[in-house]
């Protein structure tokens, strides 16, 4: 395995930039554990897709590891309690969102007993035995089917925890319907100063390897490459070891684990694919187009514990880091615990706070308040001292040195952008592949007239959004209007056309009697006006048919059927449908 | 509670302030070997021009109702001060300076909307509209402490000479103004090119323009500037595009020509070493504002300016072309920006012909 490593052809992506990584600073201690809160917050979205439904009342008693929302349509996940104790509210809360809005959370407080609900694993044993167990889970996972484990998956509410926050078993059933081949495990972690899958990769490297292996199996896929920053060697090196420690046959598992030279953003899922397989995901298009699929080391674990352990998405670990932070590390904690008890416990200094980011400094966002709880998307929160991170310089003019465009790693024009973006001539942005950004921040960081240029390219992104939605409305109203113009144009057409045939019957009628009266008066005229006399036979034919038809829909509407002994309500009942059935009979007959 | 904002919230690795102040500061080696060759007169055309582009910039930003602080602290009118006075001839009168940086400075930067928005090299303009409107100031002065001192029994002109003269006109007893009045070596080749007077040999006999391998004196500068443009480039400060495609096409066309006529063209070195070619190439030509922003735009704006000095060196009517090579490639920027947009990551190489068509 590690010689395959070593011989793996790397490819490269264009721009980037060289940061300082800050990692040391929290990467070499061993994962904490977070302090049972006195209150958990979970919200009932911390997914992409519906918000998950509360499946709990103020007042319930709720276990650990129990569904108190349930995944609400196909592109969901359910969330869980993350500790035992009473639903004592289930209401807006502030969460942490770069919008600063609330959203609805379901607020347990603990009862500190953490009973569990019962846990139903699929495969018996975890990890840490001996190595006779691991063959035994081996040969248990290869009995158990693809679809059984992705429903594990679904039901344990795992999604995509590099970031992205998809629902991973959406996420893998698609890819095993598209027959993806390589499985990519995002292991990089190019933001500086976030350490949590390092130290993840560093402390529990079996997990790792065998959620790996589950993801494999669900996919289908034939090959696996686990992408990671060379700038992590003994993560690169516990894997290894991890690896070499199972007996994986050849043909099953392939999996390379490959260092990747440390230059941000090494860890965007594109810019990844790039430099493991030399191919790029279709613009617009997903990773499974070109048979790939991408998943974050994290996610890798919590398939894991839900497959081995039966234990649901309930904690996470979050880097704890930054200047203003006394002790930085990496601590396990449940969902739904509040930011402030973290950092508290983590050593916060407050006089130091300058910045509470949630994520890395690069794509991260400043956090609304500390009093927001830990979600399934908090990776790591960042608390600065003062010049630790740039305050934002006035910006100056653009001087159109390029040096965004020369560190874009998608080989966008960012200067271009920005001057469409604030002149807001937004088809203009558009020709320049403004939805091919992925926010990385590289040109911001390398423009040195510190133009804020990703959050005017957020701005023109959420811009062309909104004229798109008041032009889809705008259509949606039109079409309507139009509908009912042509609507209005038919009845009146189809009245005209009724009047007219009355009129024109009326005028037949008209016309047979007078000519029944001539032939009366005249007999002698018979031969001369036979041919109109053939054509009044016609009629009476087929008025007397129309009669013997109308006498047989009579006679069948008044046969009773099974309604012998009718109580006088059912009777009355069937009163009423029958008279609008003759009613309608009575408008059909008006609409030939 | 705490300071809110948007990501990225990294320290920018650079300033505009900070990046021209090291473009200025790299410029030193060729001021001071400039210095050496052309005497005192180089330094008093820099700080006369810093003096003025400054005192313009002011006067405009403040005329436009502009911040005054901020933008005098971004150095870019420092740096085109800086250019300008290297370019203008050693012992040019004050007012050369003067009416060259009211150019640069008001006209070509300020009310074109200042900082970023000029569509031309403003130190450029300077000099092109100098060399149109006082042909004989700006190529006479070029003489050289050395030749004075041959001339005059070793006497040259101090700094304070240098300065009394620049300043007011008045030489040292003894000289005329004759006597500082010398072509450079560009000048001399030409002139004896065009006039069939004397073949390049004749010229590398007679020791006036010819140096060890390139114009004689200039060969210094221009290779101090190329040390500090290589610095620069190594810094990251510019890229390689430009300077390198220039000297490339100068050296290819050169090379190509010189082979056919030996008698009438200079070696490759002798373009590459004389002149502002180097200033031109790491200095001048790589100004971002004018400069395509596309790796393949700025390859084709660097050929285009180094075929258009050789040509206009060649077969135009001025010794040397910087100038006019830089304002015309200039003028193709924005077309340059527009047709070598680089193939965005996911899209098919001919998406953009295929959308335009």
């Amino acid at each position: 395995m590690s010689l395959s490593s070593t011989l793996h052809r790397l490819w490269s992506f264009p721009g980037g930039i060289k940061l300082d990584g800050n990692k040391s600073l929290s990467n070499h201690q061993a994962i904490t554990t977070a302090q049972l809160a006195k209150q958990l917050i979970i919200p009932l979205s911390q997914h992409i897709g519906h918000p998950a439904e509360a499946i709990v009342s103020v007042g319930d008693k709720v276990l650990k590891g129990q569904v108190i929302g349930y995944a609400n349509g196909p592109v969901s996940a359910p969330v869980h309690a993350s500790g035992s104790g009473i639903v004592t509210a289930i209401e807006e809360r502030l969460i942490p969102h770069p919008s600063g809005l609330s959203a609805l959370c379901v607020i347990i407080d603990t009862d500190g007993y953490e009973k569990w609900i019962e846990c139903t694993p699929l495969i018996g044993n975890s990890v840490g035995t001996s190595a006779g167990t691991n063959e035994a889970s081996a040969q248990t996972l290869s009995s158990l089917s693809s679809a059984q484990i992705n429903e594990q998956i679904a039901n344990a509410g795992i999604v995509g925890l590099g970031g992205a926050l998809y629902p991973s078993a959406a996420k893998l059933r698609t890819a095993k319907k598209m027959h993806t081949d390589t499985l990519i495990i995002n292991a990089a972690e190019c933001e500086p100063y976030i350490t949590c899958d390092d130290v993840l990769m560093r402390r529990r490297p079996e997990e790792v390897i065998l959620g790996i292996l589950l993801i494999k199996k669900v996919v289908g896929a034939k090959k696996c490459l686990i992408g990671i920053e060379d700038n992590k060697p003994e993560a690169y090196q516990a894997l290894l070891t991890a690896i070499s420690g199972y007996e994986i046959p050849n043909t099953e598992a392939q999996i390379e684990v490959i260092s990747v030279p440390a230059r941000y953003p090494a860890g965007g899922e594109k810019q990844l694919i790039q430099v493991l397989t030399g191919r790029e995901v279709p613009s617009q298009g997903l990773p499974m187009d070109i048979g790939i699929i991408c998943h974050n080391v994290t996610t890798a674990v919590a398939i894991y514990h839900a497959v081995y352990r039966g234990e649901p998405l309930i904690s996470r670990i979050v880097t704890i880091t930054g200047g203003a932070i006394r002790q930085p590390q990496n601590m396990e904690v449940p969902l739904g615990t509040p930011i402030r008890d973290i950092l508290n416990q983590a050593g916060l200094d407050e006089d130091k706070i300058e910045k509470i980011i949630m994520g890395g400094p690069m794509m991260g966002f400043s956090l609304p308040s500390i009093d927001t709880p830990v979600t399934k998307a908090t990776n790591c929160i960042l608390v600065s001292e003062k010049d630790e991170l740039a305050t934002p310089p006035p910006a100056m003019p653009c001087i159109r040195c390029a040096r965004c465009s020369d560190s874009c790693p998608m080989s966008l024009l960012p200067q271009q952008m920005y001057w469409y973006a604030k002149a807001r001539d937004l088809e203009k942005v558009q020709d320049y592949n403004i939805f091919d950004c992925i926010e990385c921040g590289c040109c911001s960081y390398a423009c040195p007239s510190n133009i804020p240029l990703v959050q005017y390219f957020r701005y023109a992104k959420t811009e062309i959004w909104d004229d798109e939605r008041e032009r889809n409305k705008a259509n949606i109203a039109r079409d309507r209007h139009e509908f009912r113009l042509e609507r209005l144009e038919k009845a009146k057409a189809a009245k005209a056309e009724a009047a007219r045939l009355r009129k024109e019957k009326l005028a037949k009628k008209k016309a047979l009697d007078a000519e029944k009266a001539k032939n009366e008066e005249n007999s002698s005229e018979i031969e001369s006006s036979s041919s109109k006399n053939k054509s009044s036979d016609n009629t009476d034919l087929i008025q007397e048919a129309i009669a013997r038809a109308k006498a047989k829909k009579a006679q069948q509407q008044s046969q009773k059927k099974n309604t012998d002994n009718l109580s006088a309500a059912q009777q009355k009942k069937i009163d009423e449908v029958n008279k609008r059935r003759q009613k309608r009979a009575g408008t059909e007959k008006l609409q030939p | 509670m705490f300071l809110a904002q948007s990501s990225p919230f990294l320290k920018p690795e650079l300033s505009v302030s900070k990046m021209m102040l090291a473009v200025t500061i790299l410029m030193i080696p060729g001021i001071l070997t400039a210095t050496y060759v052309f005497g005192y007169g180089v330094l008093v055309n820099i700080f006369l021009a810093i003096i003025f582009a400054l005192t313009f910039e002011a006067l405009i930003l403040y005329l436009r109702k502009r911040p005054i602080g901020v933008y005098l602290k971004d150095k870019s009118a420092l740096l085109t001060a800086v250019i300008i006075g290297v370019a203008l001839p050693p012992l040019a009168p004050w007012w050369l300076t003067f009416i060259g940086l009211f150019f640069a400075i008001v006209i070509a930067k300020q009310l074109y909307g200042g900082l970023g928005y000029n569509t031309f090299n403003p130190a450029m303009i300077a000099y092109a509209i100098l060399l149109i409107s006082f042909p004989a100031e700006m190529t006479t002065y070029w003489q050289t402490p050395a030749m004075l001192a041959s001339q005059f029994e070793g006497q040259t002109l101090g700094l304070l000479d240098t300065i009394n003269f620049q300043l007011f006109g008045q030489l040292p007893a003894g000289m005329t103004i004759d006597a500082l009045t010398s072509a450079t070596p560009l000048d001399i080749v030409r002139t004896s090119v065009l006039n069939g007077s004397a073949t390049i040999d004749e010229i590398h006999a007679e020791g006036s323009a010819f140096g060890l391998f390139g114009g004689i004196g200039t060969e210094w500068v221009n290779l101090a500037f190329l040390a500090g443009g290589l610095f620069m480039m190594r810094k990251g400060l510019i890229r390689w595009h430009i300077p390198v495609s220039l000297l490339a096409t100068l050296g290819f066309l050169s090379l190509l020509f010189g082979s056919f006529e030996l008698d009438s063209n200079p070696s490759p070195l002798f373009h590459l070493f004389s002149g502002a070619t180097m200033l031109g190439a790491f200095f001048i030509a790589t100004d971002p504002v004018t400069a395509p922003t596309t790796p393949r735009g700025r390859i084709i704006y660097g050929a285009g300016i180094g075929a258009l000095i050789y040509i206009i060196r060649t077969w135009g009517g001025y010794p040397d072309a910087i100038a006019f090579a830089v304002l015309l490639m200039n003028m193709c920027t924005p077309l340059l920006d527009y047709y070598t947009q680089p193939r965005v990551y996911g899209h098919k190489a001919d998406e953009r012909d295929e959308e335009s068509s």
